[in-house]
């Protein structure tokens, strides 16, 4: 069966967040948990003239992302129990019996995805919208962006114009090969790019 | 109740009825009816869930469809409008992180649930109210709206605008159609949003609303110019001007500059060019552009001496001539200032460079044609009657208004469907006052003339407000300038006897009323809304209550009529016991009556919601055809650059210290503006409208507050200045009060500014140390607003930040 991913225009995205929402409210998600982020990175700085007027370089992007759903998921690496696998659709996802709350697949993850639950007392993460999808929908946050900048279906069949995901902050992709295309914008920074901050990090905790 | 959608779906609709192939044929302007496809909405799924179709409607200007799934009588989740087409540039009225958060805001505990009264022996804002039955109080308002207006007349009675529910057919015309059955009611002129450039702009340029065409008429790689405009913070509706914009972006290669003190959100990801600007200055800008324009020729004076009235001594009404007043006097230093406007006089007010004054000015000549509009940002400081007409001045020296591929250089263009709303009948009282006086209504009544306050249709008021509706709104305590001013107006009741609030939940406006109400959300009733009120689309939602009403939940239009029983005027207010639905139905067929390829109600209620998308007018305004045979209407039939009717309010009107009214579109700073900084109060401050609220409706919702927090953006030049860090704990001082909140130190604010989101609800101790804990922006504003439309200059206040510590 094909691998599934996601795609992210990223030159579409206005930093709504409506994707995050969409996935919060179909997965009843708890206020300090999100399977799906949605990162503001800036940077640059101002100058000012002698006359007084400003002049500036500063830049602004935002990436929203969720599991990566990797060909080489770190996740699944380090579960002791093999409760976090992939499905025969690359999907990476958990079996909540076999899932013991270790915790290990959340510091493993280098896009920060999968979350323990400490009130369900197992992990939980995107999943695609398996759910969705088998009925032949779209995950919520791809059909909740109104500006269509994000595409989930195999991997061969999301839209051209997408590179395996290699923009600040995300992990380079060689480290576990990502099947998340991403459509750079113009601000967009290579990974590890040290000029540029996360701008909302109480956004993203 | 949930709507049994096991009939009819939207498929079988279009093809039973041919809807679509009637609105081509008749040649109607729906370029495509809502197109159905094999993705429409779920039947009854087999487990008792079903899906509701309602819509979120808070005026932001959309009106999205929120398709609910609901079992055993609650809601389980949302879905928006996912039946038509997905493809980019094509219409979907997707809901926004607002629309798509409704769940958590039906269910949340700040929502009201009964009837309450101010117990007695306390004070309003002393915060202590008891559960009451409707029947005490209904009894409780019809006796003292009897008792008021036997006593001090029906001038004494005012309703408040009601923002939370606005575009609705409902909105708050249950209480007008009342009591215009009952000898009428004082009322307003112009919105909180829109006063200045509606009523001190528009009427003095171009008389009426003119020009203004939508995003979806830009052509093929022009330039965009927006001034203050932020749709992609603000309009992010699927339909809305935000998603125009990016269409027109990416697909016809628009190249768009944003001139805004914030980098919003059209110039972060999607690469438009951000010009920062000093708070409060468009009008210079556009003075040192036009003088760049003029010196190099760049003008169009056929157009100009066609069009316009007052570029330059040639175009002066007859009567206004030799006395260097005109425009292009004022620009070149021989108007009455006897100083040049060059770019660097306007580099040295909006810290633009002049080297980027220059190059706009060229970049604008050289586009053909030209979109140039404004937001309503601008507008809303305290010179913002003046910079509003000044933006519209700059597409008109380059001749780029009144055809395809422009706008007025006003707000952006709509074309909403002609649904109209709930009759109000006729009200005696003709006596207007401008919305913003609304607290000086109250406290100084009758000394409010038409000469010191803009009193409409009358010499003054006759007297103060005395009986107070609020439906729908946070106006009290939270979304009117200055609350502090405010509340000490509302807690002496010697002064409005009785105020009350109707509201869907506990904001801080409650608090100053007598009696409180529980409304039923719109998602909780029937509602009937009209999209496109912010751009060119056309479409019905035909909301279906998602559950039984909760609690003692009462929606507006029953209970007006519970007083209007007790008021003798029932039959009259009901024509004969229609229902809230009965009007739905009612008001719908009339549209249909002149639109009869639109589904009947029934087939709309099933659809849940239609929306086409509307093609661009491709036609030269008449007015630019044949300006003779086809006048505007000002007082000179042209648009003005110099307008006669300002020239004579200038010699009649008495304003505020430091104010200006001029004939034409001068620079001034205004009350609080720029030049008033400070050594105590160094930084002005500027509330915006941001992504995670309409004003203040759903501003509690917990989800939207982490999604897009309340944060004073600071930039990082200032903030280490003031030893500030990202996230830090933060006071705003004003003279007007103190919020607290927190720092976001950021590079998307010109240094000298604190941008901060406005809508918070209020929380503070206005019997204590009055410090706002909520962080609601008009804990800052001040009352001093625009001198010709009395609009809000929330915009311009001068203020200090610093970190809490501890």
């Amino acid at each position: 069966m094909a691998q599934y991913g996601f795609y992210f225009d990223a030159t579409r995205c206005t930093g709504c967040k409506t994707c995050e929402a969409a996935c919060r409210d179909y997965h009843d998600l708890p206020l300090e948990l999100s399977y799906r982020h949605v990162y503001e990175l800036e940077g640059g700085s101002w100058s000012q003239a002698a006359d007084g007027t400003w002049t500036t370089d500063s830049y602004t992007y935002y990436t929203s992302f969720a599991c990566s759903h990797c060909t080489n998921p770190a996740c699944t690496h380090v579960c002791p129990t093999g409760a976090m696998h992939k499905d025969d659709d690359g999907i990476v996802s958990v079996d909540s019996h076999r899932c013991i709350g270790c915790g290990y697949c959340e510091l493993a993850c280098p896009y920060g995805n999968p979350h323990v639950d400490r009130d369900k007392g197992h992990s939980v993460k995107c999943d695609g919208c398996a759910e969705r999808v088998a009925e032949g929908k779209a995950p919520a946050c791809v059909e909740a962006c109104s500006m269509r900048a994000l595409s989930f279906g195999p991997m061969d069949s999301l839209p051209s114009g997408g590179v395996p995901a290699a923009v600040a902050p995300l992990p380079d992709p060689s480290v576990t090969t990502p099947n998340f295309l991403i459509k750079a914008c113009a601000s967009s920074q290579p990974c590890g790019s040290t000029s540029c901050v996360v701008a909302n990090a109480a956004e993203v905790k | 109740m949930p709507t049994d959608r096991t009939t009819l779906t939207r498929r079988t609709f279009v093809a039973s009825t041919g809807a679509l192939g009637a609105l081509a044929a008749c040649g109607t302007a729906a370029s495509a009816l809502y197109a159905p496809t094999s993705r429409a909405f779920g039947d009854e799924s087999g487990d008792g869930e079903s899906i509701v179709w309602t819509h979120c409607h808070v005026n932001c200007g959309g009106a999205c469809v929120l398709q609910c799934h609901v079992q055993d009588g609650e809601l389980k989740y949302v879905e928006s409008d996912n039946t038509g087409d997905a493809s980019f540039g094509a219409v979907e009225a997707r809901a926004c992180l607002r629309g798509r958060s409704i769940r958590p805001w039906l269910g949340s505990a700040d929502r009201l649930n009964y009837p309450m009264k101010r117990v007695e022996g306390t004070k309003r804002g002393d915060g202590q109210y008891e559960r009451i039955s409707w029947d005490e109080a209904l009894d409780t308002i019809a006796s003292e709206f009897k008792r008021i207006t036997e006593k001090y007349g029906n001038e004494s009675v005012f309703i408040q605008e009601c923002s939370g529910v606005e575009q609705n057919i409902m909105m708050n015309n249950p209480f007008f159609r009342l009591f215009n059955l009952l000898g009428g009611e004082v009322t307003r002129y112009g919105s909180y949003s829109s006063a200045a450039i509606s009523f001190g702009a528009v009427p003095y340029t171009y008389g009426t609303s003119w020009g203004n065409r939508s995003l979806k008429t830009i052509q093929e790689g022009e330039l965009v110019v927006l001034f203050g405009f932020a749709p992609n913070d603000m309009r992010m509706a699927g339909d809305g001007p935000g998603y125009d914009l990016n269409v027109v972006r990416e697909t016809k290669n628009a190249r768009v500059i944003v001139i805004d003190p914030r980098r919003n959100e059209t110039c972060t990801n999607q690469g438009a060019e951000w010009i920062p600007i000093v708070p409060g200055t468009d009008a210079a800008l556009v003075a040192g552009i036009a003088h760049e324009l003029i010196s190099q020729d760049l003008v169009d004076l056929d157009f100009l001496h066609t069009y316009c009235v007052g570029f330059d001594e040639e175009s002066m009404p007859e009567d206004a001539r030799g006395k260097h007043l005109s425009y292009r006097d004022y620009i070149m230093g021989t108007g009455y200032d006897q100083v040049e406007k060059t770019p660097a006089w306007a580099a040295s007010i909006t810290k633009i460079p002049a080297e980027r004054i220059v190059k706009l000015a060229h970049e604008i000549a050289e586009s053909d044609p030209c979109y140039i509009c404004q937001g309503l940002g601008p507008q809303r400081h305290t010179n913002g009657d003046n910079a509003a007409r000044a933006i519209m001045v700059l597409p008109q020296l380059v001749g780029q208004v009144g055809k395809p591929g422009t706008t007025s250089g006003g707000t952006i263009g709509n074309d909403d469907i002609g649904l109209s709303s709930l009759p109000t009948g006729d009200n005696p009282i003709k006596t207007k006052f401008p919305n913003f006086l609304w607290p000086e209504a109250i406290r100084d009544g009758a000394k409010l003339t038409a000469t010191n306050a803009g009193i409409l249709n009358a010499d003054g008021l006759k007297v103060g407000i005395k009986f107070l509706v609020n439906y729908g709104n946070n106006m009290m305590a939270n979304q009117n300038a200055d609350i502090g001013f405010t509340t000490d107006i509302l807690r002496d009741e010697s002064l409005c006897e009785f105020i009350l609030q109707y509201d869907v939940a506990w904001t801080a406006s409650c608090n100053w009323a007598d009696i409180v109400l529980p409304d039923l959300a719109p998602q909780e009733t029937y509602s009937l809304t009209a999209a496109g009120e912010s751009n060119d689309v056309e479409g019905i939602r035909f909301g279906q209550p998602l559950y039984e009403p909760k609690f003692e939940r009462r929606e507006v239009y029953e209970v007006c009529g519970e007083l209007a029983r007790r008021l003798g005027v029932y039959d009259e207010y009901s024509e004969g016991g229609m229902t809230r639905e009965d009007w739905c139905r009612k008001l719908y067929d009339e549209l249909r009556e002149d639109k009869p390829e639109l589904p009947t109600y029934d087939e709309g209620v099933k659809m849940g919601a239609f929306t086409y998308d509307i093609e661009p007018s491709t036609e030269v305004d008449d007015f630019i055809l044949d300006p003779v045979a086809n006048p505007l209407e000002t007082a000179t039939g042209k648009i003005q650059i110099y307008s006669p009717e300002l020239a004579e309010l200038t010699e009649t009107w008495k304003l505020q210290d430091g104010d200006v009214i001029s004939p034409i579109p001068v620079y001034y700073p205004g009350f609080d503006g720029p030049d008033a900084v400070t050594d105590e109060f160094p930084f002005q401050i500027v509330d915006f409208h941001h992504k995670g609220t309409t004003h203040s409706t759903y501003a509690a919702n917990e989800v939207l507050h982490r999604l897009s927090p309340f944060q004073a953006w600071i930039n990082p030049i200032d903030a280490e200045r003031q030893g500030i860090a990202d996230l830090d704990p933060v006071r705003l001082v004003s003279a007007q009060g103190e919020i607290r909140t927190t720092a976001k130190v950021t590079n998307r604010v010109i240094p000298g500014v604190i941008m901060y989101p406005q809508g918070a609800w209020h929380d503070a101790d206005m019997q204590g140390d009055r410090v706002d804990h909520g962080g609601c922006s008009n804990t800052l504003t001040s009352r001093h607003c625009c001198p010709v439309s009395k609009g809000t200059g929330q915009h311009s206040v001068i203020g200090t930040i610093e970190k809490v510590e501890g």
